[in-house]
């Protein structure tokens, strides 16, 4: 028997992965003259230590639980999104438009209406890459990486020469109106006894979550998730299974996409209020650590993207409290992607072999 | 437009086709041999940084070109093992390297130099400079020729010569050579090579090496020829532009020498809109011209000027008598 049971498929690989990820992390502030176990202090310190830094830890786990979400669901149907970047900034575009296009009397309602355009303009731009691999074969990571790009360039074109109100230095666009304001934790009754400084987390938070719900239930409860998954094991049985496989990559990319989008709510509304270049600041790329972590199942999104967002509070604080630069959190993303993503063969080959050499042994003693 | 703004025009788009002449080419063999490296941007940025370092603390080039070279082999070395060795996925693999590439080489230099991420600026013998062709003062005053070749062909590092030199090099090499028809072979076929005996691996590791010491090449330029010294991100997607080339190039070494120059145009001309908008009489959005690669790439593969097929094993773990 060279098989994992099946508890230590789901818990035991991606926790060793992280391990290993973080043994060469910790080398490598070794090798940069820092100890690692003071950056652990300053990191749990700064993102768990105070309601304040979960405040902050929890803002950028809501983003993640989106672009996770995102990447998982297309995962699902064997498609790497590569794209959730782009798609989230045009997400932002279309937050932006929708908050800026009249004053909005009550911030539910500009919710719904900005989550709506941030879904559908982030569904746009993966649906363009899905359609071109869909109909024409472009291999969809080479266009979504290209679809970053583009996205990044449109925005600035946008920011720069048509968003910007006359007048204002920097590119990004107007302030959203007072209507267009969401509650942060602080503002929301009983849970503001927690949080009693401003926060940047806000009510998108439970969207997240809610959506995190939402993409278990269509992956595993409905027959378009079966379809998306079965595509997603093997094309030609669900081909001949009777599986339209346009369909398929269209409607699972154009989820994935919503969802990447969505993502824009979090910070373009609830926190910077109005739209600036770059938006999304890397979040888009993080989903694809958050959702191999996460071994691209909602719950396990939802885990890895806390785990990132405190990597990614703890990393400003390291910014902020000691000489180890915040590009430290960029090495520690990447550790994961490479272990848990890259090197899982790896992984699994070690912990095979562990698990045979208990089993031999429990048969040498009986 | 008059004629010597055309040839500083020119003289930029070759100056800047240069980095993704050399990462293109050195996707090129990995990807011929079935070996998918997104990781091009990862591997010039890390080697931009250790030339950078290293001509900067040796005072001498060639040692930074070597640095950079080795740099970018380590990480070639962790692509081989991971999508090679433990057959992983090699698309997550780069886009891992990349992210890793992006951070380390600002811890690095900031623990290096602590100047926020960023090498010391170099100048002397710790870069590579200009090289005059031979009779290109002589030849000045020829008219139309005589500037061109003074310039626009003469007058840069000898990376650039270099670079230009590896397109029929790389040709030659995978067309000519019974290393190059086995590379191509594997790219496609690779059970049939294993069935001739010869290693799939061993094939697929020497293309990745190849692509680590060419990225070493394109990054120690970066750091060492077209600036001075290794700045944060200072690739800027680069990495990307060179990958859009190859396949843009349908992944064939002449072509890509073509795609390079496209793209290194594109940007010649976004450090210039002024001329750009006296050429055609409308404002063109810098942004616009910052993208026209990405777009371009995107009809290619969308398959509107030609298909663009790739290796047809490319991607695809190798596992030995499945």
């Amino acid at each position: 028997m060279d098989r994992l049971p099946r508890w230590a498929d789901v818990a035991l690989v991606p926790l060793v992965s992280l391990i290993l990820a973080g043994i060469i992390a910790a080398l490598v502030l070794l090798s940069i003259g820092q100890s690692p176990v003071e950056a652990f202090r300053v990191m749990v310190d700064g993102a768990l230590g105070s309601a304040y830094g979960w405040g902050y830890t929890l803002y950028y786990t809501t983003s993640f639980i989106f672009t996770g979400l995102a990447v998982t669901i297309a995962f699902h149907a064997g498609l790497f999104n590569i794209g959730g970047e782009g798609q989230a900034q045009l997400g932002g575009l279309g937050v932006a438009l929708v908050a800026l296009s009249l004053d909005w009397p009550h911030w539910t309602l500009a919710l719904t209406a900005a989550t709506v355009g941030a879904a559908v303009f982030g569904a746009v731009w993966a649906g363009i890459p899905a359609y071109l691999q869909a109909k024409r074969g472009s291999h969809i990571v080479i266009t979504t990486i290209m679809f970053n790009y583009i996205a990044a360039a449109l925005l600035v074109y946008l920011l720069v020469d048509v968003l910007r109100p006359a007048g204002q230095m920097d590119p990004a666009s107007p302030r959203f109106p007072e209507g267009a304001k969401l509650p942060a934790l602080n503002d929301i009754p009983v849970i503001n006894l927690i949080f009693q400084k401003a926060v940047p987390a806000n009510v998108t938070l439970f969207i997240a979550l809610a959506m995190a719900v939402v993409v278990w239930a269509i992956l595993w409860r409905t027959r378009l998730g079966y379809q998306i998954r079965a595509f997603g094991k093997s094309e030609p049985a669900a081909r001949y299974a009777g599986i339209n496989p346009v369909f398929i990559i269209m409607v699972s990319m154009l989820l994935s996409g919503g969802l990447a989008g969505m993502m824009s709510i979090n910070n373009v509304m609830g926190e910077a209020e109005r739209l600036l270049q770059n938006s999304s600041e890397g979040a888009g790329f993080i989903g694809i650590a958050v959702a191999l972590m996460g071994r691209n199942h909602p719950i396990g999104v939802v885990l890895a993207a806390l785990l990132f967002g405190f990597l990614y509070q703890g990393g400003a604080e390291l910014g902020l409290w000691t000489s180890i630069p915040i590009e430290m959190r960029i090495v520690v993303q990447g550790l994961v992607i490479l272990f848990t993503g890259a090197l899982d063969v790896m992984v699994r080959m070690l912990l095979t072999r562990a698990f045979g050499l208990l089993r031999s042994q429990k048969l040498g003693a009986a | 437009m008059d004629y010597s703004t055309l040839l500083q025009i020119l003289d930029s788009t070759l100056r800047l086709a240069t980095p993704l002449l050399l990462a293109s080419l050195s996707g090129l063999f990995s990807e011929r041999s079935g070996i998918f490296d997104i990781g091009l941007e990862g591997k010039m940025l890390a080697a931009a940084m250790a030339s950078g370092a290293v001509a900067f603390l040796s005072g001498s080039v060639w040692l930074g070109l070597l640095a950079g070279i080795g740099a970018s082999l380590v990480f070639a070395a962790i692509h081989g093992v991971a999508s090679i060795t433990f057959r992983g996925n090699q698309l997550i693999s780069g886009v891992a390297l990349n992210f890793l590439a992006a951070g380390m080489t600002v811890l690095v230099a900031q623990r290096l130099f602590s100047q926020g991420g960023r090498t010391p600026p170099i100048s002397g013998e710790a870069r590579f400079n200009p090289v005059t062709l031979p009779f290109a003062e002589a030849l000045r005053d020829v008219p139309i020729l005589g500037p061109l070749y003074y310039e626009v062909i003469s007058g840069h590092s000898l990376l650039v010569y270099a670079a230009i030199a590896l397109v029929p090099l790389s040709w030659w090499v995978l067309n000519r050579t019974r290393f190059g028809l086995r590379l191509r072979a594997v790219g496609e076929n690779p059970a049939a090579v294993d069935t001739a005996g010869v290693s799939v691996v061993g094939l697929r590791f020497a293309a990745v090496a190849i692509t680590g010491v060419l990225c070493g090449l394109a990054g120690a330029y970066m750091a060492t020829a077209l600036q001075a010294g290794f700045g944060k991100d200072m690739t800027a997607g680069r990495g990307y532009i060179a990958l859009a080339a190859l396949i843009f190039a349908k992944w064939r070494p002449v072509a890509v020498l073509w795609a390079c120059l496209l793209f290194g145009f594109f940007q010649a001309l976004a450090l210039r809109p002024d001329v750009v908008e006296a050429v055609i009489q409308v404002k063109v959005p810098v942004p616009f011209l910052d993208a026209l690669p990405y777009l371009l790439t995107v009809l290619v593969l969308a398959g509107f000027v030609g298909k663009a097929i790739p290796p047809r094993a490319g991607g695809e773990p190798y596992v030995k008598e499945r």
